[in-house]
């Protein structure tokens, strides 16, 4: 049988059916492979997440925190979530995404039993790997060097964290429909980087803005995953902030949905 | 009709790039065929004559904007996941991240597709197993052909749809596939080929249809449809004979005549009548007809002149009209 080209019929009657996660290893498989082999992305996901990291460290100590309550030290680590999320997820995924949609390997995988939601899922799974590994050590570090404290609230951290990574996700998949090539990429993502690194309080804490400025930034795509993570992890956090964080994460979690659905493109313009 | 029978049904299909009017464009337009289950079905069309978009459609790849399609009783874009899991496809053009190896790749796609064959098998199909280790970046565009119909291959589907498989192949690589495809299809595969080669859809296909400008113009098996088109008789008259002294053509049986720089073409249905009636005036007259060329019909005769009919030749209609009445 093996060495026969095999029947139509017989083979998949019996074999037993592909499923969701089988899919989306398989194709998380591969693309971590990919990963492993582009020193661009491999650059962009490990090593500027601990420059950004780094220079705003230097960056945050000429500021004044005392208005935030938070130390040099504090504001620094819990802003590095988001140089993780910006860095690994985003900006290696918008590049992953164009990448793959110019080299018509999404069409090609439409044309198989993934879903289109496995298709992208599977795509951002090294992504996302890469991003939890540098968190823990994020974690890791902060507690166990710069001796910030245990994480108060675990729950709000890692629903900041799953919200922040979703919301990355979808934002890469919209910003990837505006690239046409992989040189492209580097340049739609330009925005998105500047609004979150200034306004979603990555390199300075919202509260040493004035108030008009702070309500407005509290309303950016990454701002509430960025004070979630931070109030789970300092602690502090009143309900009432809680609730509103969470409701502006899913709304935009919501948004990025639709987004993706109205302008991912799975294959290249003509 | 019985619906078990036909594995692909397609009617009235339509497909519109961009937007009404001027502006969009309909590839296709108004397609209607069935496909028995083990049959061999070939779409032949110039560049831009609408094959692939049709193809695409189904594939499940795009909704049609009008029309309707049936893959094994199925929607194939709207029911994707009953459909998927029996169909195989090879796009025209590949789609395989180029930093992955042969056997990266196989494996990648063998994790998505139910009742995967081994790596190696799918591999020594289409010859590529001493290449497994080689980037996909690496191969030639032949192997990437190949490496494509391994995976299109890979779930053992009960339908393949081929859009152009051997372009890019050499002589020898062609030949193999055919009989890969050949060997499928005697195992009950059904499969829609297109293809711009027309000997690969003399050699393969159970029927054909040709496609002009989005729609079919001539759908048949291969004989029937090169039978709708004339035979050719080329020669060149010596100085001082001119074609009206030639026998009465409709007489000879000859459905139409062109003369170009002394260079005569007769098209006929009846070849042998029409080239005995050539002949004996030729003797009886002692004139030597130079370059003296019959051949019957081929499909890429029948292709030929469909295809010219594109340029909106209303000479060539006009002929090729007569023609099919005859």
């Amino acid at each position: 049988m093996a060495a026969t080209t095999g029947t139509a019929t017989g083979a998949t009657a019996t074999a037993p059916r592909s499923t969701a996660i089988s899919r989306v290893v398989a194709l998380g498989r591969a693309e971590l492979t990919l990963l492993g082999r582009s020193k661009t992305a491999l650059y962009m996901g490990l090593m500027m997440p601990a420059v950004m990291i780094y220079a705003m460290h230097s960056a945050v100590g000429a500021a004044d925190l005392d208005k935030t309550g938070m130390s040099v030290a504090q504001v620094t680590m819990t802003g590095g979530f988001g140089f993780v999320l910006v860095f690994a997820v985003y900006q290696n995924l918008v590049t992953a995404y164009v990448a793959r949609r110019e080299e018509l390997v999404l069409k090609r995988l439409r044309t198989g039993e993934a879903s289109d939601l496995e298709i992208l899922a599977g795509t951002a799974v090294p992504a996302v790997i890469v991003a939890l590994v540098q968190c823990v050590l994020l974690v890791v570090a902060g507690v166990a060097w710069l001796k910030l404290g245990m994480v108060e609230r675990p729950e709000l951290l890692l629903a900041g964290l799953v919200l922040g990574t979703a919301l990355c996700i979808l934002l890469a998949g919209a910003t990837a429909a505006w690239a046409k090539s992989v040189e492209g990429a580097g340049f739609v993502t330009t925005p998105m980087f500047l609004v979150t690194m200034l306004g979603s309080g990555l390199t300075f804490p919202l509260e040493i803005f004035p108030d008009g400025l702070a309500r407005f930034c509290e309303l950016l795509p990454l701002t509430p995953a960025m004070q979630l993570i931070r109030g789970g992890w300092l602690g502090g956090m009143s309900a009432g902030h809680t609730v509103q964080y969470l409701v502006t994460a899913l709304v935009w979690v919501a948004l990025g949905v639709f987004a993706v659905r109205r302008w991912f493109r799975w294959e290249p313009r003509r | 009709m019985d619906i078990g029978d036909s594995v692909i049904e397609v009617s009235g299909l339509r497909r519109r790039y961009g937007p009404e009017g001027d502006k969009g464009f309909e590839a296709v337009r108004g397609v209607s065929f069935t496909v028995g289950r083990g049959e061999l079905f070939a779409l032949l069309g110039t560049n831009g004559a609408g094959k692939t978009s049709t193809v695409e459609l189904l594939e499940g790849l795009a909704r049609p904007t009008g029309g309707r399609v049936r893959v094994l009783g199925h929607d194939p874009y709207v029911e994707r996941a009953a459909v998927r899991p029996r169909t195989g496809v090879m796009l025209q053009e590949g789609g395989f991240p180029a930093d992955l190896t042969v056997a990266e790749t196989v494996r990648m796609w063998a994790g998505i597709t139910t009742g995967a064959r081994p790596a190696d098998e799918a591999l020594g199909m289409v010859r590529l197993a001493d290449r497994r280790d080689v980037r996909v970046k690496q191969l030639s565009g032949g192997e990437k052909r190949r490496l494509d119909l391994a995976l299109a291959l890979l779930g053992r589907p009960e339908v393949l749809f081929l859009d152009e498989p051997t372009t890019g192949l050499d002589p020898e690589a062609r030949h193999t596939t055919w009989e890969l495809v050949r060997a499928l299809r005697a195992e009950g595969t059904t499969v829609l080929l297109t293809t711009h080669y027309l000997e690969e859809a003399e050699a393969l296909a159970d029927r054909v249809a040709i496609m002009r400008a989005g729609e079919i113009v001539t759908a048949g098996a291969p004989g029937e449809v090169i039978g709708s088109y004339p035979s050719r008789i080329r020669f060149a008259m010596p100085v001082g004979w001119f074609v009206g002294d030639l026998p009465p053509l409709a007489e000879l049986g000859v459905s139409r005549h062109e003369e170009n720089d002394g260079r005569i073409e007769l098209q006929t249905h009846e070849l042998q009548r029409t080239l005995t009636g050539l002949l004996l005036w030729a003797r009886e007259k002692d004139v030597e007809l130079e370059g003296l060329d019959a051949r019957t019909a081929s499909l890429e005769e029948a292709f030929l002149a469909i295809a010219g009919e594109a340029g909106g030749s209303s000479r060539e209609s006009a002929a090729t009209a007569a023609g099919r009445a005859a």
